[in-house]
């Protein structure tokens, strides 16, 4: 018998999940665009409801286009299944909602984008579920702020805005330690540069939206559980472990062992919150993984060189990029990050808020807006929007200037983006001047 | 549910229904390396379909203590031993390889005790590579890897999962995973050693159904020839489109042959 061997993430890309259609032959991912399915008879609907045969039954709870997007993503990243979700903050959403009951306690890096800060920090506190943010440099930070009513740890691979690199196996050893699982956003990694099941985090999501979709076209999340976390052995999540009234008494571990997470995310957060994702969002999405092994190397490389270009510029007061030898986590970057640190990042310009906006109104192949992971370059000027009711000194609370500026470096050619750049901070200089 | 067998726990799932020895029983019997959740979808339904269900947990896996039974006859006597301890007279007994041939040990030995033998994905002699082997004594990575790979059909990690969202090799990798060192050695070693088969499958009276898959390259439907030919009466099932971990690739044939198996 040969060797065993996996098929490599480019192969698992383009294929895992789908077998070409049985009915059409199709070998594009068919967009099933329905709500429900037609049961066999009356005994089969009722074995489908009582997950007794594998099936669908209704759109919201599963659909054969979204669950080969769940497939994909769960083979990408070495997880037992995922979940495909309306968002990532609804990935993050159902994740939290899943393990945690009111009067629950997060420990989370305060490196996070602004929106999973809300959540965790504003709106979950309204539910009793009450968040402490530190800071991911230590590792042990996370340990210190764990109290008896602590049910999950969370950072991101790469955080905001500054680019912090989670420690996954440090974070982990301490999570597991106090019986607690690690959830990451993986968004700015994507499973090309970096796996964190392998370093030890028990569950993961993306905002989709990003470099996943890779396009800009799509709204959607994915969460993914690993399915190593013993939820039994914690003793502290009954929420899996015992009989759930919600669901005719199933006790998910008893019922599904390594998939406990996933049982109870699918059959109450999707049934009960119903953040699903559209069959049409879970194409596009699916779309974008078939080149996310061909795009990811050429974010990288392009970010690479627009990172150098801007290290040397004059108008330039420093680049936060975790591959310069400058960036505080240099070092866990070339360790945990070999193949590249991601294509978004920020720099600081000199010149304050007249030079920023200066610098934006210049320029002609980034696109100005809310957004990172597209295929085309976009920019966004922190202090003249998603911060400028701020004053400067709450800029650098925030980790922010007024000069800061945040790339996400797409597909275009590299000269051209650097050319664009220079000519923008060209502009920026005479504004101040 | 956890009760005593030998003094120690023993877990078996009970689709959350209590056992009832005037109703009839099945017990589930998983393979190498795995647990109770192997038949999730296949137990579940028996256990809201009037019948005692008992998946069992094999002793040193899932939640039922340690340490593992060393062979294929031990493990065989033991079952009889989980009845008594669950109070029932006689059951049904469906395997699923290194569990069919614990499954088909016990009808021979214990003739009284069971009514009927499912045998999913089942060979005889079911060897094991010395690479396998020795693999799986050094508790390798690659041991996990091989039980991963050859324990499914060839396009499993291409192909869509009919259990929506689920990706059959990540599950499988994550309950080898949490096995304790040296169990899936000592489980390949039980299958591997057992000598007993044909001998055994002449002394089977009972009702027997053989479940293949076509695309298991682990126990393939050829393998399973000659004690399929020594049950008198046996019937066989391949189903086309599955490899060896037929309760995950093809559920629904799985429990439609089982439904009319029971009938």
């Amino acid at each position: 018998m040969a060797a065993p061997k996996y098929p490599a993430l480019d192969t698992l890309a383009l294929h895992a999940g789908q077998s070409p259609d049985a009915t059409t032959g199709s070998r594009a991912v068919p967009i099933y665009a329905t709500t429900s399915y037609v049961f066999r008879d009356t005994e089969h609907a009722a074995s489908l409801f009582n997950m007794e045969r594998a099936g669908h039954v209704y759109s919201r709870i599963s659909n054969p286009t979204v669950a080969v997007l769940e497939e994909r993503v769960a083979a990408l990243e070495g997880g037992v299944g995922a979940i495909a979700t309306a968002s990532g903050q609804a990935a993050l959403h159902l994740a939290v909602a899943t393990l945690l009951d009111a009067g629950h306690h997060v420990v989370a890096s305060n490196s996070l984008y602004g929106g999973s800060h809300n959540l965790l920090g504003y709106t979950l506190r309204r539910f009793g579920i009450d968040t402490t943010f530190v800071s991911p440099r230590d590792p042990r930070n996370f340990e210190r702020a764990m109290r008896d009513n602590t049910r999950l740890v969370f950072g991101e691979t790469l955080g905001n805005p500054g680019l912090d690199v989670l420690d996954i196996p440090a974070v982990a050893q301490i999570a597991h330690a106090a019986g607690l699982p690690l959830l990451v956003d993986s968004t700015f990694t994507t499973p090309y540069l970096m796996k964190p099941f392998e370093l030890g985090a028990d569950l993961l999501y993306h905002s989709a939206t990003k470099f996943l979709g890779g396009h800009g076209v799509a709204i959607g999340g994915v969460l993914v559980d690993s399915g190593r976390f013993d939820w039994g052995k914690s003793g502290k999540f009954p929420q899996l472990t015992a009989p759930y009234e919600g669901f005719h008494d199933m006790d998910f571990e008893d019922e599904s062992g390594t998939r406990a997470f996933l049982l109870r995310a699918r059959r109450e957060g999707l049934r009960d919150f119903g953040a699903c994702m559209a069959p049409m969002t879970a194409f596009h999405i699916l779309q974008g993984i078939e080149t996310l092994h061909l795009r990811m190397p050429r974010h990288v490389d392009n970010t690479r060189k627009v990172v150098t270009f801007l290290a040397a510029h004059p108008m330039v007061e420093s680049v936060g990029y975790p591959e310069l030898a400058s960036h505080p986590d240099h070092a866990l970057a070339q360790r945990l990050l070999p193949h590249g640190a991601g294509a978004v990042f920020s720099f600081n310009m000199k010149g304050g808020r007249p030079a920023g906006r200066a610098f934006i109104e210049s320029l002609r192949i980034f696109s100005h807006l809310a957004n990172v992971g597209d295929a085309k370059s976009l920019v966004i000027h922190p202090a003249t929007t998603t911060h400028y009711r701020m004053s400067d000194q709450d800029l650098k609370k925030a980790g922010i200037s007024a000069g800061t500026v945040r790339l996400s470096i797409g597909l275009e050619d590299a000269q051209d983006l650097i050319d664009d750049l220079g000519r923008a901070l060209g502009a920026a200089k005479k504004a101040v001047q | 549910m956890n009760f005593a067998v030998d003094g120690k726990q023993v877990f078996a799932y009970t689709a959350a229904h209590a056992i009832d020895a005037a109703r009839p029983s099945v017990v589930f019997l998983h393979g190498a390396g795995l647990d109770h959740s192997w038949f999730g979808l296949q137990s579940r339904y028996f256990g809201y379909h009037g019948r005692n269900v008992l998946a069992l947990d094999l002793p040193g896996h899932g939640r039922s203590d340690g340490p593992p039974l060393a062979s294929v006859e031990a493990m065989a006597d033991w079952v009889v031993r989980v009845l008594d301890g669950a109070g029932l007279g006689e059951a049904a007994l469906v395997g699923h390889s290194l569990g069919s041939l614990i499954a088909l040990e016990c009808a021979a030995r214990h003739p009284a005790r069971v009514e009927r033998v499912a045998l999913i994905g089942v060979a005889y002699p079911m060897k094991v590579s010395e690479a396998f082997l020795e693999a799986a004594r050094k508790n390798a990575q690659e041991a996990f890897d091989m039980s991963t790979i050859w324990g499914h059909a060839p396009q499993v990690p291409l192909g869509g999962n009919p259990n929506p969202g689920m990706w059959m090799y990540g599950d499988t990798l994550a309950r080898l995973a949490r096995l304790a060192p040296g169990v899936l050695h000592s489980d390949l070693k039980a299958c591997n050693d057992y000598a007993a088969g044909l001998d055994s499958a002449a002394r089977v009276k009972c009702p027997a159904l053989f479940l293949l898959g076509r695309r298991d390259v682990m126990t393939p439907p050829r393998a399973a020839a000659s004690i399929a030919q020594a049950i008198a009466g046996s019937r066989t099932v391949q189903i086309a489109s599955s490899g060896h971990s037929l309760m995950a690739e093809a559920p629904d044939a799985v429990l439609d042959a089982l439904i009319e198996f029971f009938a």
